[in-house]
């Protein structure tokens, strides 16, 4: 780990050396294989694919989109969605920044990429009123894909996920099966959904459970 | 179950996303030593309980986390609009009233 601070404040890099294994959020469940409830496998049947993307680096940006637009546009090389509701993705389509209130935005990035982005973007910030926070450590990633992916979704949250209210490149926070979750729309064929490190097992059980109807596989 | 519209998020949201927080347009008082303790206790324990219109304070729980101001009726559970913090209500007892004189005025010629 490596300390650096930029004007006042401290960060730190929350990755641990390689030396120490790393743990999703749902490790447990997903990749070791328990004899009483073993995640199902992906097969000719099945019509949605689960898969969690662990590790990934998630940042929190709060600010004002004026500030917050100009740093990340220039660090990230994205524009900032600056209507509600909006999702967009880097050029190679594995970096994207979220919607999530009017002065609060999601950051994710390739694992190991986050603290990087972090003091890159505080430099850019510089005296600026805004804040920073790394909750890779937080939340994690999953994504379902198939022909039903969405009707599994529809058994799941209240919020119409049909295509003509939720389109390509929208990102809403919602109640799912009575927790909450962010549900995005990165592509016509895939949907993520970012879970809270303590409800991703809860929800992960649940998308299984919902899921066995469409055959779904969990790809580890 | 109802749909009410979050002013931040622009569009409408299952109820199970929000969460009441009682009471809308409570200023606190700008000089807390100055005030009596009636003032003071009123202005920390003591609320409207209308019948009728309520002017409410809102937050969007599980979706944006804003705080905002829904006008309300507390008989019907209609809601007349929804608002952001630091706006004033368009809808209040003393407008539903005008608008039903207004109705009733035209129905009557
Ligand atoms: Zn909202």
């Amino acid at each position: 780990m490596s300390d650096t601070s930029c004007a006042s404040v401290a960060t730190f890099d929350t990755c641990p050396d390689v030396s120490i294994p790393m743990e999703s959020p749902l490790s447990v469940a997903v990749n070791q294989v328990s004899m009483s409830t073993p995640a199902p496998a992906v097969s000719q049947e099945s019509q949605v694919q689960f898969e969690e993307k662990p590790f990934l680096g998630h940042l929190i940006l709060r600010g004002s989109a004026m500030v917050l637009g100009e740093a990340v546009s220039e660090v990230l090389g994205v524009s900032l969605p600056s209507q509600p509701l909006g999702l967009v993705f880097d050029a190679s389509g594995q970096r994207s920044v979220q919607w999530l209130s009017p002065d609060e935005w999601l950051v994710i990035v390739p694992s190991g990429e986050e603290f990087e982005l972090e003091n890159r973007l505080r430099e850019v910030l510089g005296a600026a009123h805004f804040a920073i926070v790394n909750v890779s450590g937080g939340q994690t990633l999953i994504e379902l894909s198939g022909d039903k992916a969405r009707e599994l979704l529809m058994k799941s949250v209240t919020y119409d996920v049909h295509p003509s209210n939720f389109p390509v490149g929208k990102a809403v926070s919602v109640a799912f099966a009575k927790a909450s979750a962010i549900l995005r729309r990165p592509s016509e064929t895939r949907y993520e959904l970012v879970l809270r490190r303590s409800f991703a097992d809860y929800c992960y059980r649940w998308l299984v459970d919902a899921g066995e109807d469409y055959g779904l596989g969990v790809t580890r | 179950m109802f749909y009410i519209h979050c002013p931040y998020c622009g569009e409408y949201r299952g109820e199970e996303e929000f969460s009441p927080k009682g009471e809308a347009h409570i200023t606190r008082p700008a000089d807390p030593d100055g005030c009596s303790d009636e003032e003071w206790g009123s202005y920390l324990f003591f609320r409207q309980n209308p019948r009728g219109v309520h002017h409410e304070l809102w937050v969007h729980t599980l979706g944006c986390r804003k705080f905002f101001n829904i006008t309300r009726h507390t008989v019907s559970y209609e809601i007349f609009e929804t608002y952001r913090m630091g706006e004033q209500p368009k809808v209040t007892e003393q407008s539903l009233a005008e608008a039903l004189n207004k109705t009733r005025k035209e129905e009557s010629v």
